[in-house]
């Protein structure tokens, strides 16, 4: 998958409740969420995302709770993928199960700019700074969570597994 | 090469000899708990699957505790479809107002989690069933639907982390006060995708509920489990419970760890986490004048009969300053009702406190005592993230209910000995 846009630059330990504030989980509306995606932070981040943008984070993204919310409300303003230099776990689950692009790339993420352009190539695991010219190399996926990403998340995977 | 508790939990549900770090492996799981706001999503995803029920309405769990009892029509909205669910699939474990609790707290109560099981939750403190020598970890939505389709689950096994303390500790100091040192030590991502296991003699002579606290606060550390070797405490504990066999683990000698921390009990004072992370930790001594405008006592860290017992000490025959509120929330019914039995009630309302029916509100932002710009809480819950109980610009500090209920008598945060 191609991916590109503009990048969003956070800082790390960007928790689920700067992503989705407890008191809205009340849906799993994508719009809904979305309209308060980062809300703590940047009250005005889903009206300042353009279709394909990029959040570019450091360490830690998405610690804190397990609401599947988080990568829900951050595809639901538009944000097409999260680089960070390292991901909770609970979030990187729900980010796969979900079909939220995540790439962890430390350099990548030490030289992208908030505004910069990046493109991001998700099958070949390449990050490139459009606006610099610097090209970055992410480890693919294990070959068993390969799967679930291309059978189009976890509950595909599961109905073709429920299905023999 | 020996194994560790948790390998060793894993590779029994997973069918195999032996596993080792980083592997991924399909495991059955034991119990698979969603709550009244990640459950919906749960249902969503379920009903995509193509399977007719549950794959057993034993092991699936619903408990409705977050924004329960309703606390607008938006959360009554979402507790009857999961009531509707769980009355649909006949679902043994489904608990309504009455008969819930806050979830970590209620399910070990009942039993429905033993030493040597593995259980996973749609919710982050699912990591607290360690304190039983269980292996569990908290997961999203998706992830539950699955395991509920499936009765199985994926897991990468982590590596391990050894966190070994000796020593007695100090008076007042419990739990909350060991995990809340250690996350100190190594930071919120400390732990991140690893195991952390507690061992050693102070550890031994730690109650359950105390363990339940230390394992609740391992993904604050990023940490994937927490987990304590059962003992005989466990089992006394279990035998009350439940009747159902189960296996107790222990690490071998020559068990793989990444890293061993080791620790002096004597070296833990009351701890406090300032904002915004609980590993922005402080020690009693050194935490100054903070004038504090509401404390909490509860939630699934803290909300145990053992901590109402310590507030209800230190607040007997006190009043709560005059200028900050006191709310105690007991975590499920039958702690409730033990609570009221021992006179703890009567000494949290003569002293000017709110006792709260069971519910994770104001933990999360929820209900049950939001708080304003401005404001600051202490309270005994597990995240003290911007936010996490109100308005962007209060400010959430995490203690012991040692430190929780002098507070409230002070006004500022303090400890018992300054009363």
């Amino acid at each position: 998958m191609e991916i590109s846009g503009k990048a969003h630059k956070f800082g790390r330990d960007i928790d689920t409740d700067i992503i989705i504030p407890a008191p809205y989980l009340t849906t799993f509306d994508p719009d809904e969420l979305a309209a308060h995606c980062m809300e703590p932070l940047a009250p005005d981040f889903n009206e300042r995302v353009e279709a394909g943008d990029i959040i570019v984070a450091d360490e830690n993204f998405g610690c804190g709770s397990s609401r599947e919310h988080a990568p829900v409300a951050i595809k639901g303003t538009g944000i097409s993928a999260v680089v960070a230099k390292s991901f909770a776990r609970i979030f990187f689950r729900n980010a796969i199960n979900t079909g939220l692009p995540i790439l962890e790339s430390p350099e990548a993420v030490d030289a992208i700019n908030a505004g910069d352009q990046v493109k991001i190539d998700t099958t070949a695991g390449v990050i490139t700074n459009v606006t610099t010219g610097k090209v970055f190399k992410v480890a693919p996926f294990p070959e068993f969570l390969a799967g679930v990403v291309e059978a189009g998340g976890l509950i595909e995977y599961t109905k073709r597994k429920v299905a023999g | 090469m020996g194994m560790t508790i948790t390998e060793k939990i894993i590779a029994a549900h997973a069918g195999r000899d032996s596993v080792s770090p980083g592997d991924l492996v399909s495991v059955k799981v034991d119990l698979a708990l969603a709550n009244d706001i990640t459950a919906p999503g749960s249902i969503l995803e379920f009903n995509k699957v193509g399977v007719d029920s549950v794959f057993d309405r034993d092991k699936v769990v619903i408990v409705p505790d977050h924004f329960t009892p309703n606390r607008d029509i938006k959360s009554a909205e979402q507790a009857k479809m999961v009531r509707e669910f769980a009355y649909e699939h006949e679902l043994t474990n489904y608990f309504e107002i009455g008969r819930m609790g806050v979830e970590h707290a209620l399910l070990p109560e009942l039993g429905l989690v033993l030493p040597g099981d593995l259980a996973i939750g749609a919710d982050s403190h699912t990591c607290t069933y360690g304190g039983l020598g269980a292996f569990s970890t908290g997961m999203g939505s998706t992830d539950l639907a699955a395991a509920w389709a499936t009765g199985e689950t994926w897991l990468k096994v982590p590596t391990n982390l050894k966190f070994n303390i000796e020593g007695k500790l100090g008076p007042w100091v419990s739990g909350k006060d060991i995990i809340l040192y250690i996350i100190g030590k190594i930071g919120v991502d400390g732990a991140l995708y690893k195991s952390m296991e507690f061992t050693g003699g102070t550890f031994r002579g730690l109650s359950m509920d105390s363990r339940f606290s230390v394992c609740n606060m391992a993904i604050e550390a990023g940490g994937k489990n927490g987990i304590i070797a059962a003992d005989a405490e466990t089992r006394a504990y279990v035998a009350e419970r439940s009747s159902r066999p189960y296996t107790v683990y222990e690490s071998d000698e020559d068990a793989e760890y990444e890293e061993v921390f080791e620790f002096s009990a004597s070296d833990i004072e009351l701890q406090i986490a300032f904002p915004h992370l609980p590993s922005n930790t402080r020690g009693l001594s050194e935490a100054g004048d903070v004038v504090i405008d509401q404390v909490v006592i509860g939630s699934c860290t803290n909300g145990r009969l053992e901590d109402l017992r310590t507030a209800a000490e230190i607040l007997k025959g006190r009043q709560v300053d005059s200028r900050t509120r006191l709310i105690v929330i007991p975590a499920t019914q039958a702690i409730y009702k033990q609570a009221m039995n021992e006179g703890l009630f009567e000494v949290f309302i003569d002293a000017g406190a709110a006792v709260s029916t069971p519910t994770c509100g104001p933990c999360l932002g929820g209900h049950m005592g939001v708080l304003a710009a401005g404001e600051r809480a202490l309270a005994t819950t597990n995240r003290n993230f911007v936010g996490r109980m109100g308005h962007k610009d209060s400010e959430v500090y995490l203690a012991g209910p040692a430190v929780a209920a002098a507070t409230a008598v002070v006004g500022k945060i303090a400890g018992p000995d300054s009363l």
